[in-house]
């Protein structure tokens, strides 16, 4: 330690107060506003709560604990943790980096819809026609073109200050701006979609929406789609393999409670998802009700629930203003709390590799993530671009590196015993067997089949009937160069400085020592300076 | 509401925001050592 001269201690949450309200920031996003409700309504309704509830307990929060143990045991950036993992995995990390880059941006995107929505909220600008104000007024979206660059002022313009304030929050650092910002976004993430699901639940129609909702379908639960399904969103919807919480939990001190905080952070994600199913389908009853048509006629998700079934319902009810201000500033402070894990991912992995410092390092990799996000989507065919690009980099690109990655720790380096061991030694919840079977067995299988399914469906119908010069550059162009990219990168030298050594949990082994730096002493490790 | 749906809604929010409740009390329970 005496021979560290300028040992730059890598950043650390003040508490796991702090990291379990960026965890659940991170977790609770986009998808469990839009997202769980449909997906429920259409595997089975009530009996849907069923295969979801298994998916948790097999899959969801076993691989939470599978990320918290990896960022936690080798306290770097995905890159740099599998690095350290073993010298041949780095390529997964950079995989999984890359993939949040290509969700950052055009995640960004969808806040800025939604911020501008926020405001035309107040004026209900969208008329009397909220699918054509979206479309034609709004995007402006031009049909004839598969990809152009016609720009649309009225998304640049917020999307620009989505980056300027994203990157604003990462430049402050992990506790100051990532902590501070989810420390106040969340708390008000939540008092807001309270009082939207009060206001719906107090709607004429409520319980028609509600009993379209929890009605449960039990011959559903023999339909293997519909595990699948359960599976699929309980992984998605809690941000996990696809390196933001290795990236968070890397920042966790030494004796930090990982599975406890993991329980908590697995059980609010699933508690904010039924809290929001209740208020769509309360909002959606209303909404068939006030058209006297059956809520299977007017149920939606994802854009098309939150930009045009959710303005009819505001144009439909009285304090209609109020209430769309509350889902779409909902929607805006879960996505924003989301989107700055997402590009933490891609800010922290090139901090570690490069040694540059976090302001130049978010102005870098943040920069151009915001280019990128700006010249491709705030066009006259950016919404059919972010359809392919979303598309592939959920069911590619993160189950694809999931997959790869659980099957590469579990079967290939057999290294889940050891995280197991890491993840008892601090935490009070503690996990054997079973963890070791629902994380090395279940859970790859479900991936596998949820991929390869993909793979053969896109490789036959295309994608949503959109052309296929679209769906061949940003659907299968993009996730491979991502692939290849990450390859590429695991060959691109370490800075002198870095510990690729370190190993929070005991033994090193010895194949994946390249540059010894004589601790593992997490606070005296360099990950962004020099020794 | 029907009796099925009024059941499957008590039963999600009693095993999730049951669950969340429980951890939290989990957690609570064990603080971090102090390092």
């Amino acid at each position: 330690m005496a021979q560290q001269q300028v040992a730059k201690k890598r950043e650390v949450w003040s508490g796991r107060s702090v990291f379990i309200m960026a965890a659940i920031g991170s977790a609770v996003g986009l998808g469990n506003i839009w997202r769980f409700p449909y997906i429920a309504y259409e595997n089975g309704g009530g009996a849907f709560l069923i295969p979801y509830l298994v998916a948790l307990l097999t899959a969801g929060l076993p691989l939470l604990f599978v990320d918290y143990a990896i960022g936690h045991k080798f306290r770097g950036s995905p890159p740099l943790a599998f690095r350290r993992l073993s010298r041949g995995a780095e390529f997964l990390g950079w995989w999984q980096v890359l993939v949040c880059f290509v969700i950052g941006v055009y995640y960004a995107v969808i806040i800025a819809w939604a911020a501008r929505y926020t405001f035309f909220s107040l004026s209900e600008a969208w008329g009397d026609d909220a699918e054509g104000f979206f479309l034609e007024t709004f995007l402006q979206v031009d049909g004839d073109s598969s990809f152009g660059m016609s720009f649309v002022p009225g998304v640049a313009w917020p999307l620009l200050a989505v980056w300027i304030l994203t990157l604003g929050v990462l430049a402050l650092g992990v506790q100051r701006g990532i902590g501070n910002a989810n420390r106040f976004f969340v708390p008000l993430l939540v008092l807001l979609f309270g009082a939207l699901v009060v206001r719906s639940l107090t709607l004429e129609g409520a319980t028609i929406g509600l009993d379209a909702f929890f009605t449960p379908n039990w011959s559903a639960l023999t339909d293997t789609s519909v595990w699948i399904a359960a599976y699929a969103q309980i992984f998605f919807s809690l941000s996990v393999a696809f390196g933001i919480m290795i990236t968070y939990s890397s920042y966790l001190k030494r004796k930090t409670n990982l599975t406890g905080s993991g329980l908590v952070v697995g059980f609010s994600n699933s508690s904010f998802e039924v809290l929001a199913g209740i208020g769509v389908f309360s909002a959606l009853g209303f909404m068939a009700q006030a058209q006297g048509v059956g809520v299977d006629e007017v149920v939606a998700g994802g854009i098309g629930l939150a930009f045009i079934a959710f303005p009819t319902i505001v144009s439909e009810m009285p304090g209609g203003p109020i209430f769309g201000v509350l889902f779409f500033g909902s929607l805006v402070f879960a996505g924003f709390t989301s989107l700055i894990s997402i590009i933490q991912v891609a800010v922290s992995a090139f901090e570690d590799k490069t040694g540059l410092g976090r302001v130049p390092a978010v102005l870098t990799i943040g920069g151009v993530s915001a280019i990128v996000s700006l010249l491709l989507f705030p066009t006259t065919t950016g919404l059919n671009t972010l359809d392919v690009v979303d598309r592939f980099a959920n069911q590619f690109g993160i189950v694809g590196v999931a997959f790869v990655a659980l099957i590469v720790i579990a079967w290939i380096l057999r290294r889940l015993p050891d995280l197991r061991d890491h993840l008892n030694s601090v935490s009070s919840f503690k996990v054997g067997r079973g963890w070791l079977v629902f994380t090395g067995g279940v859970t790859p299988v479900v991936l596998g089949y949820m991929l390869f399914s993909e793979i053969r469906d896109r490789l036959s119908e295309g994608y949503g009937g959109l052309p296929d010069d679209l769906v061949l550059v940003f659907g299968w162009g993009v996730q491979a160069v991502v692939i290849v990219a990450a390859v590429a990168l695991s060959f691109v030298p370490w800075r002198k400085s870095i510990d690729l050594g370190y190993d929070a949990g005991g033994e090193i082994p010895t194949s994946d020592v390249t540059v010894s730096a004589g601790t593992t002493d997490p606070d005296s490790t360099t990950t962004g300076g020099t020794k | 509401m029907s009796t099925s749906a009024i059941a499957l809604m008590i039963f999600a929010l009693v095993t999730l925001w049951g669950g969340l409740i429980l951890s939290i009390v989990h957690l609570h329970n064990h603080p971090d050592e102090p390092e």
